[in-house]
């Protein structure tokens, strides 16, 4: 390791230049190991742990949060939390797909339009990305009141009684959430499509095939790096969303991020709140397991 | 083809009406002349001068701005200095992997899922010290926890863009390495880093759950004073609060876009 190395143009012994490198590597590595590392560790070790009388840690490890996740608990067997997990998985599926299904048109309508206007119509979608998530949510507490046309359409066709509003309730959240992560889709897409060969949709077009085949051999193996980008950034926060099925949802339509959130708030149960975000880790890391198989050649990140 | 077209432009339009019948809404309601009921009173701008005197809001507004300022500066030295030391120097490949993996946890894992686990880690340091109750200093430590990564990502990116030459150019020039460092390396990368800290200000901003976890009683930020407000029940003050950020919003993307324009001309 005595041998010298040239580095950018520097004679400089190995050993020296990793200790520099260490220099600048160490303040922020420590910070992500202390914070993020070990707490994400402590989590894990937590998840086994019991909860005191009083809400407090207690430090006897077993599986009892996990039997309690399953259904398992002092009354019997009960599907509660498994309905509730496998409904988060569900709203994340439906949202994504919405989510892609109406970014497609959008993207298109935005990529035919000359260069100068373009700009104006893609900040167009970003300013709703970068808007607060809780005003973002809350709006639509507007646009669904009983006052307003929707929920009076929705009352003449006996929906719902005359004079209710529109939330809470599971198309409020699915409203809510598309809204929310239509541009986290839309805007990773639209870099592939800004760049896509039109000449192949033409070829296709000359060749009479069929507007699903255009679809899917034309477009959409151009548009892929793009859409598995927003798939992936629109997928895994849907699935641990918590302020949207707060506020539009209510007690009826409840996901794992409330779920989580009790846990830590009026429940005090910090073990099990550890536990269920272990469940929540694992789906998370199992569908980018699921998405990376499917998708071998597609760097994510 | 035409009626594809057609059904395309409909979609497009219709989708972007989707997005901003309710923040339109939020605006619009923001200056009608009632306290209650979403039925219009004529205009009138009492809500945000009602605003604009309690102090109460005042004081959140100005710990939203302390929380978003302290944390970027400190997540975007952290963040520029890691993005150096990882890019920089010849780490063997094992040990790259590792950082890289260390680097991504923030953006892969849900927030809530590093709300929870900060939770509790601020729940086991409260034994040790008493800086760690629920509060401002709380809320720093987290939001620099997740911006460090997203500072350090995107100021790495800068820093292979610009490739080795002119910093191997200046070596042979005899430009010593603190020389190298001031005057060449970080003058290229400031774009990027000022992509990055505009970033990590945004996401703090932005950032609701993590702040909702780890805030005490007198370090509520904005996002949080809304939710707890809406819960409770609607106010047109709180829709002009919100047309307020909304505003703020805009001309901070307007911006941010800028500079990452200039940086694709460059």
């Amino acid at each position: 390791m005595n041998k010298l190395m040239i580095w950018y143009g520097e004679l400089i012994a190995p050993k020296k230049l990793l200790k520099r490198g260490a220099l600048f590597l160490s303040p922020g590595m420590l910070w992500l190991i202390f914070f993020l590392v070990i707490p994400g560790l402590v989590l894990i070790l937590v998840s086994f742990a019991g909860r005191g009388s009083y809400g407090e840690l207690v430090w006897e490890f077993g599986l009892a949060n996990y039997k309690r996740l399953v259904g398992y608990g002092i009354f019997g067997w009960t599907p509660d939390y498994i309905v509730i997990l496998l409904r988060s998985v569900w709203v994340a599926i439906v949202t994504t797909g919405l989510s892609v299904v109406l970014s497609y048109p959008l993207c298109f309508f935005i990529a035919k339009k000359p260069e100068r206007t373009r700009y104006v119509w893609l900040m167009m979608v970003i300013i709703p990305f970068w808007t607060n998530m809780v005003i973002r949510t809350y709006s639509w507490f507007l646009i669904l009141a009983p006052e307003m046309p929707l929920a009076k359409l929705a009352a003449y066709f006996k929906l719902i009684s005359p004079g209710m509003a529109l939330y809470p309730s599971a198309f409020a959240v699915y409203l809510g959430m598309i809204s929310i992560f239509l541009p986290f889709v839309a805007l990773p897409l639209f870099s592939s499509v800004e760049r896509m060969d039109w000449a192949l949709v033409e070829a296709a077009q000359d060749l009479y095939s069929s507007n699903v085949r255009i679809f899917m051999h034309a477009i959409l193996p151009q548009t892929l790096p793009g859409l598995s980008v927003g798939i992936i950034l629109t997928f895994v926060p849907a699935m641990g969303m918590f302020v949207v099925p707060d506020l539009l949802g209510g007690a009826k339509y409840m996901l794992v991020g409330n779920l989580i959130e009790q846990q830590f708030g009026t429940s005090r149960d910090w073990a099990f709140g550890a536990a269920i975000s272990m469940a929540l880790m694992a789906l998370t890391l199992f569908s980018l397991y699921l998405y990376r198989k499917k998708n071998k050649d597609i760097d994510l990140l | 083809m035409k009626k594809i077209k057609l059904l395309v432009n409909a979609m497009a339009l219709g989708t972007m009406a989707f997005l901003y019948l309710p923040l339109m809404a939020v605006a619009f309601f923001s200056v009608n002349n009632t306290k209650y009921g979403l039925v219009w009173k004529g205009f009138t701008l009492k809500w945000y001068i009602q605003l604009l005197h309690n102090e109460a809001i005042l004081h959140i507004a100005l710990n939203t701005l302390i929380l978003a300022v302290v944390s970027t500066i400190i997540s975007t030295i952290l963040g520029t200095a890691l993005a150096i030391g990882m890019g920089r120097f010849p780490w063997p490949g094992k040990m790259n992997t590792i950082l890289d993996l260390i680097l991504h946890l923030p953006v892969i894992i849900p927030d809530i899922i590093l709300a929870a686990a900060l939770v509790i880690a601020f729940g086991l340091l409260r034994s040790l010290s008493s800086v760690f109750e629920p509060g401002l200093i709380c809320m720093i430590i987290s939001h620099i926890t997740f911006q460090v990564a997203f500072v350090a990502l995107v100021v790495r990116s800068r820093l292979i863009s610009i490739g080795k030459d002119i910093e191997e150019a200046a070596r042979d020039l005899y430009a010593s390495t603190s020389y190298l460092l001031w005057k060449i390396t970080l003058p290229l990368l400031l774009p990027g880093i000022i992509a990055g800290a505009m970033l990590a200000f945004t996401l703090s901003l932005d950032d609701f759950v993590i702040s909702f976890f780890t805030a005490g009683p007198d370090s509520v930020t904005l996002p949080l004073y809304i939710f707890a407000a809406v819960r409770r029940v609607v106010t047109p003050q709180i829709h002009a609060l919100a047309t307020i950020v909304l505003f703020v919003t805009v001309i901070l993307v307007f911006t941010m876009e800028r500079f990452t324009r200039k940086k694709d001309i460059q």
